[in-house]
């Protein structure tokens, strides 16, 4: 029998007994949609967490550290590390190198060191960090008030709004466009072999004149001034890298141009060799799918690396057994659904006996009997699947709305827990279907071993 | 159909010591036991006999809806017993016609749809199918009523369906089981007398068992009388 002759018949069929049909497919729809609605809510769930995560700016970013320096995110990493003194140092030419790499857009530091802001008089401690110019991207920027950074190594600057608020308690966004002081500390180099190195405030190597190998530096007291160009309101990559914890940021190369006294130049005054280190660079990747890539070829240079990939790791871990528990907890229904379809076409088959030995009779094989009920229970499952789609569409905008409400309450934003992915429409009818046909299973057998014989006695 | 040489020279039908055992309780039914017979191409044959004679198992065995415990029924040359279930249920659905007392119409179908059931599995394409429904239903009689279930026709009309659908694939074997049994004499004689003009104009062969002997004789050109699953005589009609 050909396939649309198949499925017209089965339709017809279904739509004889319309009453007991209906019920099981409704009952096959309460099914699909307690599986969709309890998927649809783990997918909503693990978005959820991972939206915070992605405001990190953390998907396309891998962070470098060098090995000589303990100061690793993992520490078994650390411990594997036999001789971290010979680990290459992360300086100029390995930032050169990491720049080149393919996929890799941007390599920048992360600076972060301590200033003072004076203005009107008044003097302001705070953080100060370096924002590369591809941060005007980050979500963060999305509510800036006035512009974002000019060129690379402007002289401007973006506060907080928090800072600007201390700054000019009255009206912070008249700061905007008006210049304040910064003072910092700024990195001198001296000479290695300078016999008179000058005695000022600040780190100073204790020199060994002996050994030939004096190297050290000098911090400057120095002041800039600086444009305010921008204010914003959040903390730039969802507050969860070294540079969010600023309240005032410069553009990143700017930092470098005034030669900003950070932490780790103490380490490089001990490593000698007179040259400048980074404490972390952050490596930005063209395509999130390229970062393990990417993050291989670095670690080959020798160098430890992090990126979203490690701190998901365990995240994803979780939402994959959570999946699995509602992914049962939703099965359960449709399991029951699977018994309501095998129960209905037993009975389909116990009362169309006459009419399957007629079949029979007129040249159905018994191939044609088992395919015709399998349609039926495709057919019901289908209709069940979309069914039980838009069912579970109306109990997951159910859930939003109730969470909505609840966060609203609690002066929350409001958080849409439950997403109903488009791949979960196809699989939910797929599944449905495919679960009708197992269900179809025994009853269709039952029909095409049917005795023609017997069925068409006359009574 | 393979040999068309030798097929017209062939019988319709040859059975061969043909046996249909059931088992019973303990002991066994020989519903069939061991029937030897010849019909030939054309033929119009009646089976006659008691109720219990073993009449409609033959013409069951004969149908490929049941298969011989022993012995051979040889259908323009394939023996019946021989073909796997796929085989058979296409024999039934090329090669034979079934009439039945109780029509055994599809009551939730249409007369069209009853009609182009068997073309259905036929998987004959559906424009031929509309044109050969309209023949069928046209050789039988029937022109009007066509969108009508069966339970709003009269038993007379009913049989006309069941024959017409027994016409749809073409068969050439027309095997028929009480045709006569719930209609009423005059009805009853006008489906035999329809059966006889269609199977002269196609050329079928046609099997029919009855227990009415008189019907029997003015229809069939050879009576063929059962009993206890043995063939007991043989009648041929001038």
């Amino acid at each position: 029998m050909k396939g649309y002759d198949l499925f017209e018949l089965a339709v017809r069929n279904l739509r004889q007994s319309k009453l007991r049909n209906g019920l099981t497919t409704v009952g096959i729809s309460v099914g699909v949609a307690s599986l969709v609605a309890m998927l649809s809510l783990g997918v909503g769930l693990q978005q959820l967490a991972t939206r915070r995560l992605a405001g990190s700016g953390m998907f396309d970013t891998v962070f470098v550290t060098s090995k000589q320096d303990f100061r690793g995110f993992d520490r078994e990493d650390d411990q594997k590390t036999e001789h971290p003194e010979k680990a290459p140092v992360l300086d100029q030419p390995a930032r050169d190198q990491m720049t080149h790499l393919k996929y890799v857009t941007e390599v920048e530091p992360e600076v972060r060191v301590m200033g003072e802001i004076v203005y009107g008089g008044q003097t302001h401690f705070g953080f100060v960090t370096g924002l590369p110019m591809s941060a005007r991207e980050n979500e963060a920027f999305d509510n800036l008030q006035g512009k974002f950074f000019s060129g690379r190594a402007a002289d401007e600057v973006i506060l907080m709004n928090e800072f600007a608020k201390e700054l000019n308690p009255a009206d912070p966004k008249q700061l905007i466009g008006q210049e304040i002081t910064l003072r910092y500390g700024e990195r001198q180099a001296l000479p290695a072999d300078s016999g008179d190195r000058p005695q000022l405030s600040g780190a100073e190597t204790a020199g060994d004149s002996t050994s030939g190998d004096d190297f050290g530096f000098s911090v400057v007291r120095k002041t800039q001034a600086l444009k305010v160009v921008g204010i914003i309101q959040e903390e730039p990559y969802g507050g969860m890298r070294t540079v969010s914890r600023g309240r005032i940021f410069l553009p990143v190369d700017l930092t470098e141009k005034l030669h900003m006294a950070q932490f780790i130049d103490m380490r490089s005054s001990l490593r000698g060799g007179g040259g400048k280190s980074y404490m972390t660079l952050t490596v930005r990747v063209k395509d999130p799918g390229k970062v393990a890539e990417v993050q291989d070829a670095i670690n080959k240079m020798g160098f430890r690396t992090f990126s979203i990939l490690d701190a998901t790791k365990s995240l994803r871990r979780f939402f994959t057994v959570l999946d699995l528990f509602l992914g049962i907890f939703g099965s359960l229904a449709l399991a029951v659904a699977t018994l309501a379809i095998i129960n209905t076409l037993v009975m389909a088959v116990l009362e169309r006996r006459r009419e399957i030995g007629v079949m029979k009779a007129i040249g159905a094989s018994d191939g044609d009997v088992k395919r015709l009920f399998f349609a039926e229970a495709g057919a019901m499952g289908f209709f069940g699947g979309i069914l039980g789609i838009v069912l579970g569409f109306a109990i997951g905008k159910a859930i939003n709305v109730g969470t909505g409400i609840y966060l609203h309450r609690h002066q929350l934003p409001a958080e849409a827990v439950w997403i109903l992915p488009p791949w979960l429409i196809g699989a939910a009818i797929v599944f449905s279907i495919a679960v009708s046909l197992v269900a179809g299973l025994y009853p269709a057998s039952r029909a095409a071993r049917l005795d023609p014989v017997q069925t068409l006695k006359y009574e | 159909m393979s040999f068309p040489t030798t097929a017209d020279t062939q019988p319709a039908v040859r059975a061969e010591k043909l046996c249909r055992y059931y088992p019973m309780g303990g002991g066994v039914i020989r519903a069939v036991d061991g029937v030897s017979l010849t019909i030939d191409r054309g033929e119009f044959v009646a089976l006659l006999g008691q109720s219990g004679s073993g009449k409609s198992t033959l013409l069951n065995l004969l149908a490929g809806l049941d298969r011989p415990t022993s012995g051979s029924v040889l259908v323009q040359g394939r023996d019946l017993a021989r073909l796997t279930s796929e085989e058979l249920a296409r024999y039934r659905r090329n090669d034979v016609g079934m009439v039945f007392q109780a029509f055994h119409l599809i009551p939730s179908m249409t007369i069209t749809e009853n009609v182009e059931l068997p073309m259905r599995f036929a998987e004959v394409e559906r424009a031929e199918r509309a044109k050969r429904v309209r023949q069928s239903l046209e050789q039988v009689g029937l022109g009007h009523r066509l969108e009508h279930r069966p339970s709003e026709l009269s038993g007379g009309e009913q049989q006309r369906v069941s024959l017409a659908r027994a016409l749809a694939n073409r068969p050439q074997l027309l095997l028929a089981d009480e045709p006569t049994g719930n209609l009423d004499s005059r009805t009853g004689e006008d489906i035999l007398n329809l059966i006889r003009d269609v199977s002269l104009s196609l050329g079928m062969t046609v099997v029919m068992v009855t227990h009415e002997r008189a019907l029997a004789e003015r229809f069939a050109q050879r009576l063929i009388f059962l009993g206890d699953g043995k063939l007991v005589s043989q009648e041929t009609l001038a």
